[in-house]
């Protein structure tokens, strides 16, 4: 019985909430991976492009609940989404044609396309902040939980709870149709197989009759819609606030980084483990570990490795740690 | 050397690889073909005083290439003798100051490459000239990507060609040998059925018996009526099965003959052929 409540325990305090904060990671991490790949730079405005689609989202949210559409259990931002990924699709559309375009046509360094992004990052954050405002804004609704902690004790008898809420669980399901969207789009359409041509060999893609431009414009929309939808579950997981955008940057980046920049199997898998390590990291264990230890080791401290407050600080490590030995990532990408 | 002259191109100092990917093309994507004009009579390929370089100063001085239809042309000459150079302003990725090249009595010296390519020129570059990630198929496949009809057809071609493909068909091509991969090439610029495949030193790095068997198939591909061009620093062999030679040196014409005529040419032999 103690080791179902550890299990059980460990399942509401880090398993479940680290892997819809995974899910989250994973889908910030393809878009970068994805204009890496393609682009052949690292996109600092991909935290404050999920800032901006997320905006639009809660914008797009509250114009439906104010004519009085709902989705019953499900929160009304889903039925948003696709208003707030045309809209940011638009926006990185405009951007693209307004500043990148002349780096690409001048055929720039890659470095400076990514002091470029940083620019743009400032815009966008500056953009979002004007539109929607700094507070933390909460804008789920419809049904809380899947399980309730109280639930789960009645049904089970245990003495820990499990909460499940729905959130996570449209976190994780909606990260997985995307994911297999994104796949077969590029493994089986004969656009995404053009974007991966232009990602391995840019002069042969054009000599082959593939409008460069095109797949330029296709990746951004890509990135737009992966950024947003990441964006509002991450916000509908947690809570909006353009700041928290801004430094989820580096979670993200470590994520796609950890599994191999410009692969996109790299980027789910080093979205769940950045996760997994922010939340074991930072979780105090010793609920689990007086369950699991007889009672003659029960811990007196609190187990927690590190407070919260410095999560950032194992996105970093992770990222040091895997660039000093396995430069290329996990999954092989283009060495880095 | 164009490299350094602008300075949104400039890299230097940067050792950081963690964000930014290398390898971006070198062709102008934004470049806007200019018009064609007829041009009838004379060569299949007629690409005649081409004068240009990438800079300032000219590698080309007055260069001509013309190549039959089902002829096998091969430009040979020392190194730095301007050869890739002559390839690639037949094919449009060089900025010419002088000259014209003409396809099948149409004036295309205004065409972007990309557009050539539409006109029937196929292109494998030396180097870099598959998708590496990409599987043998999904190469081809991207080779016919200007095609919006059936091109299984083309396919089955291009294996019978080259049966080892067919093999390989779902092998990303960056994992083959150096000979496969350039199959790989070759049949990806035959895709778009081109009317002209030039081909720049298709057998660099490959061994003396894939060498031959590449030949073998560039004959192949000739009987089936495509002209090819081709530039080889194989040239005795490169000679052997030419029907027409062009010597260059220093980017022009130095001697031009059928490919029997100039292995045979004792001063050819002397100064090229090492006797």
């Amino acid at each position: 019985m103690d080791l179902l409540n550890a299990l059980v325990t460990l399942l509401n305090f880090v398993v479940i909430p680290a892997a819809s904060y995974g899910a989250q990671l994973a889908l910030g991490a393809l878009g970068v991976t994805l204009i890496y790949g393609i682009l052949r730079f690292s996109n600092f405005a991909h935290g404050d492009t999920m800032a901006f689609g997320t905006a639009m989202v809660i914008l797009f949210t509250w114009w439906l609940q104010g004519m009085g559409v709902h989705l019953g259990p499900l929160p009304t931002a889903l039925l948003a989404l696709p208003f707030g990924i045309a809209v940011t699709a638009a926006l990185v559309l405009f951007t693209d044609r307004a500043v990148y375009r002349f780096y690409r046509r001048q055929k720039a360094a890659p470095v400076i396309l990514v002091i470029v992004s940083m620019g743009v990052m400032f815009i966008m954050n500056g953009v979002t902040r004007f539109i929607i405002g700094v507070e933390e804004i909460r804008f789920e609704d419809g049904e809380r939980f899947v399980i309730t902690a109280g639930e789960f004790k009645k049904m089970t008898g245990l003495a820990e709870g499990l909460a499940f809420r729905s959130t996570q669980a449209i976190t994780i399901v909606t990260a997985i149709i995307v994911v297999a969207a994104l796949f077969w789009f590029l493994n089986r359409t004969r656009t995404g197989k053009s974007m991966r041509a232009f990602s391995d060999n840019e002069d042969l893609a054009l000599l082959s009759g593939i409008n460069p431009e095109r797949v330029v414009a296709v990746t951004w929309i890509i990135a737009a819609g992966l950024a947003t939808i990441a964006g509002t579950l991450y916000g509908l997981d947690k809570a909006f606030k353009a700041f928290n955008y801004f430094q989820l940057l580096l979670p993200i980046f470590a994520s796609a980084i950890v599994g191999g920049l410009g692969s996109p199997l790299g980027a789910i898998a080093g979205g769940f483990l950045v996760a997994f390590s922010e939340v074991g990291f930072t979780y105090a264990w010793k609920k689990v570990a007086t369950y699991v230890l007889p009672d003659s080791l029960a811990p007196d401290s609190l187990l927690q490795l590190m407070s919260t407050d410095y999560k950032f600080a194992v996105s970093f490590a992770i990222l040091i740690i895997v660039l000093l030995f396995k430069p290329t990532g996990l999954f092989q990408g283009k060495s880095v | 050397m164009s490299r350094s002259s602008n300075p949104y191109q400039d890299d230097r100092g940067n050792k950081d690889r963690s964000i930014t990917k290398e390898g971006g093309g070198e062709i102008d994507a934004t470049r806007q073909s200019g018009p064609t004009s007829a041009a009838s009579g004379g060569p299949f390929l007629a690409a005649e005083n081409m004068t240009g370089g990438y800079g300032a100063a000219d590698i080309l001085h007055d260069c001509t290439l013309t190549v039959e239809k089902g002829e096998i042309a091969v430009i040979v000459g020392p190194n730095g003798a301007g050869k890739s150079t002559a390839m690639k302003a037949v094919f449009g990725m060089l900025n010419l100051r002088g000259g014209h090249v003409k396809l099948d009595g149409e004036d295309i010296s205004a065409l972007t490459p990309q557009d050539r390519v539409g006109k029937g020129m196929g292109f494998v570059p030396q180097v870099n000239n598959v998708f590496p990630s990409m599987s043998v198929e999904e190469n081809l496949e991207m080779g016919a990507f200007i095609r919006r009809d059936d091109f299984g057809k083309t396919m089955e071609q291009v294996y019978d060609l080259f049966p080892i493909l067919k093999e390989k068909r779902r092998q990303p091509a960056g994992e083959l040998s150096g000979g496969q991969r350039q199959q790989v090439a070759v049949g990806r610029a035959l895709m778009t059925q081109p009317k002209l495949l030039m081909l720049d030193e298709p057998t660099a790095g490959v061994s003396p018996i894939v060498m031959d068997e590449l030949f073998d198939r560039i004959i192949e591909v000739a009987r089936t009526g495509i002209s090819i061009l081709m530039v080889e620093q194989n040239a005795r062999q490169a000679l052997e099965i030419a029907d027409k030679g062009y010597v260059l040196v220093q980017g022009a014409n130095k001697y031009t003959d059928t490919g029997e005529a100039l292995l045979a040419d004792p001063e050819v032999r002397r100064t090229f052929l090492g006797g």
